[in-house]
């Protein structure tokens, strides 16, 4: 450990920073004699980057070096930027000594591929295997797959990570092509597979005996770019729906097109990075997986977009008064979860309390049900207040919306001057 | 106006339960020790804390809450909140005296406050165990400190202890001046007669330092500049999910 390692630090880092994933949830594993940490199941963010992104992992490249040339990459070979690679020991030293204070939960590896893809994933398996056995890491181990690895490699991949996740980057084949020449869906979708099977596999040879080996037991993930290719957020919550089918996907990111390689005519010119649209597909995220929403009610061919101005759920709401308003001392869960500003925590809270005494508003409020939202979509106790129903939609719409899109004020004072009927005045 | 003076213990409060249904009475108000009575009041009741009368009180209170609701109780007296002594009585009173469990009924505002300090509880507990930070000294131990809003320190030991099993720390709490020592084995709480630097600083000073932990404290903090993407700089965003008055003892912020 010495200076050259700081630097090195700095630069591989820099080349993983673009991954979102940084979630160290789904393993629950208590301390092992002789072996050093845990893992927590709910995951605990040790720190917040100044972008306000969590930093729970050591997030890290073997090495930066790269032969494929994917347009939206900061890592493609015809980029002119400080290449550098850890050796397995420095990547052990960091990642346990980090560790050891309380830094990071654990570590997620990835890397460029280098020769090829086989031989890269070999690297990465090689640098997992030696923290987990030689030098008895428990803690989490996120691994990358390599986008065309063989299966042999994956599947033992699997005995050391704790999770593992292909990006797909782009929702299109199409335009994966386009940006991404050397890739293709397929070489992305096998080692989904690969992983799915080897947990399927395992799974069942744990039902019968309770000592088989654990195979990635916090799941997958994956991740797409967005806004670098021109899909609409159909396409992409789309495949996000059709990921979460699979028994093995558990997260889906999205992260909004930072433009790294501004010379590529092929990527759309960007001002800054698409947040909201990054934002409203998260929240759309949310509601597929824990408000029991179809991909289907929350972006058709009607609406191929997500309202950058309200948020899905509202949305979903105002082009559906019919459902409104919603009694929360009857109505049921599924339906409770519709209503705009009330959370999953909220509606249950709202089904166990209910059981005692009936709600009014203030009742709510202290919940922590956003009042200023849900308002226009339930009656509780109280007197009726006029809702959606009387208000109409797009009265509820401009209410909610209001004081979002004041025009800046610039400090100068207009006057209008009118030319016409009297000449200015010369001194 | 009943007022009842006790210990400022916990058992002391649960000994206090158990005279409110020896001597019918509630209390309008909670004393400790040599704290004035209020201007009207028919008589300060002393409450005796003994270990039977506590013990008895928390068997009841079983027999009526669940397990977490129990944990609501003493993550609320964990809280050190003014007057929340009284809040936990009503809690406990009403939990005895209802005919079912009262505990999910979140149209009481005793029950809901109970559960909204649990839940302002919980979340600084995780965040101790998200923003402790271990200094190596050069013996080997592994020291941190901390300043909790609320007095979570004991809450976070189980986790500490699972996860640091094979090392020798010491998590100090400067506010309240106490902490916890794992030595390999077994954890004990600490207090100290005479108080080093370090435990009134918070930081071992650089005789006392392991010889690399200055150079892993530099890496980190390279990590972390190096991991942000600086187009999608949130000040705010990071200010909520890190507060500033956990800033002084991480190494990435100072």
């Amino acid at each position: 450990m010495n200076e050259k390692v700081i630097e090195k630090l700095k630069i591989l880092a820099e080349s993983a920073k673009y991954d979102v994933s940084c979630a160290s949830s789904g393993t629950t594993r208590g301390h092992r004699k002789g072996q050093i940490g845990s893992a927590e199941g709910w995951g605990i963010c040790h720190s917040f980057a100044e972008d306000g992104r969590c930093i729970a992992l050591l997030k890290i490249m073997l090495t930066n070096h790269c032969m494929y040339d994917c347009a939206y990459c900061i890592n493609r070979r015809s980029n002119d930027i400080r290449r550098a690679t850890f050796s397995v020991s420095e990547l052990v030293e960091l990642t346990i000594e980090f560790y050891r204070r309380n830094y990071i939960e654990g570590l997620f590896l990835s890397s460029g591929v280098v020769r090829n893809p086989d031989y890269t994933m070999e690297r990465l398996v090689r640098a997992v295997k030696d923290l987990r056995t030689t030098h008895r890491f428990n803690g989490y181990i996120h691994l990358k797959s390599i986008p065309g690895a063989s299966p042999e490699l994956v599947r033992e991949a699997g005995l050391y990570a704790d999770r593992m996740s292909v990006n797909i980057e782009i929702p299109n084949e199409r335009s994966l092509q386009l940006l991404a020449p050397e890739k293709d869906f397929e070489s992305v979708f096998s080692p989904m597979r690969h992983i799915q099977q080897g947990m399927l596999q395992s799974a069942e040879e744990r039902r019968k005996f309770r000592h088989a080996p654990r195979f990635v037991p916090a799941g997958q993930s994956t991740q797409m770019i967005v806004g670098a290719s021109p899909d609409s957020d159909r396409d992409i919550l789309r495949l996000s729906a059709a990921f979460y089918k699979r028994p093995s996907m558990k997260r889906v990111y999205y992260s909004g097109f930072v433009p790294v390689n501004a010379y590529d005519s092929r990527l759309p010119a960007l001002r800054q990075p698409p947040l909201v649209r990054e934002n409203r597909l998260y929240q759309a995220d949310w509601l597929l997986r824990f408000y029991h929403f179809q991909v289907d009610e929350i972006v058709d061919d009607a609406y191929p977009d997500l309202d950058l101005e309200v948020d899905p759920k509202l949305a979903w709401a105002l082009r559906h008064p019919e459902c409104f308003p919603v009694d929360v001392n009857r109505a049921p869960y599924e339906m409770l979860l519709r209503v705009p500003g009330l959370g999953v925590k909220s509606a249950k809270m709202i089904l166990a309390a209910r059981r005692h005494s009936r709600l009014g508003s203030s009742h709510l409020k202290q919940i922590g049900v956003v009042m200023k939202k849900a308002r226009y979509f339930i009656t509780c106790r109280e007197l009726e207040t006029r809702t959606i129903q009387e208000l109409r939609p797009e009265n509820v719409r401009r209410i909610l919306t209001r004081g979002k899109h004041r025009p800046a004020d610039d400090g100068c004072l207009l006057i209008p001057f009118d030319f016409t009927d009297n000449p200015p005045l010369r001194p | 106006m009943t007022v009842f003076r006790y210990d400022k213990t916990f058992e002391g409060l649960l000994s206090a339960l158990f005279d409110v249904y020896r001597l019918k009475r509630f209390p309008d108000a909670l004393l400790g020790p040599g704290e004035p009575p209020p201007l009207f009041h028919d008589g300060v009741i002393e409450v005796g804390t003994t270990r039977e009368r506590a013990d008895r009180a928390w068997r009841g209170l079983e027999r009526k809450l669940s397990p977490s609701a129990l944990a609501c109780l003493t993550y609320g007296w964990l809280s050190e909140l003014p007057h929340v002594d009284l809040l936990l009585l009503r809690y406990m009173k009403k939990a005895i005296d209802a005919p079912s469990s009262i505990e999910l009924d979140f149209g009481d505002p005793v029950v809901l406050e109970v559960s909204n300090i649990w839940k302002k509880v919980n979340s600084e507990r995780h965040k101790a165990m998200q923003f402790l930070r271990f200094q190596k000294a050069a013996d080997g131990t592994y020291f941190a400190a901390m300043r909790p809003l609320y007095n979570v320190l004991s809450l976070i030991v189980p986790h500490l202890r699972d996860r640091f099993a094979d090392q020798r720390w010491l998590v100090y709490d400067v506010k309240r001046e106490y902490g916890y020592y794992h030595d390999l084995s077994s954890v004990a709480e600490v207090r100290f007669e005479e108080k080093e630097k370090h435990l009134l600083s918070g930081f071992l000073g650089d005789d006392l330092m392991a010889k690399d932990e200055k150079l892993f404290q530099q890496l980190w903090k390279t990590y972390f500049n190096s991991t942000c993407i600086r187009e999608r700089l949130n000040p705010r965003l990071h200010r909520q999910n890190m507060p500033a008055r956990f800033w002084k003892y991480l190494p990435e912020k100072r």
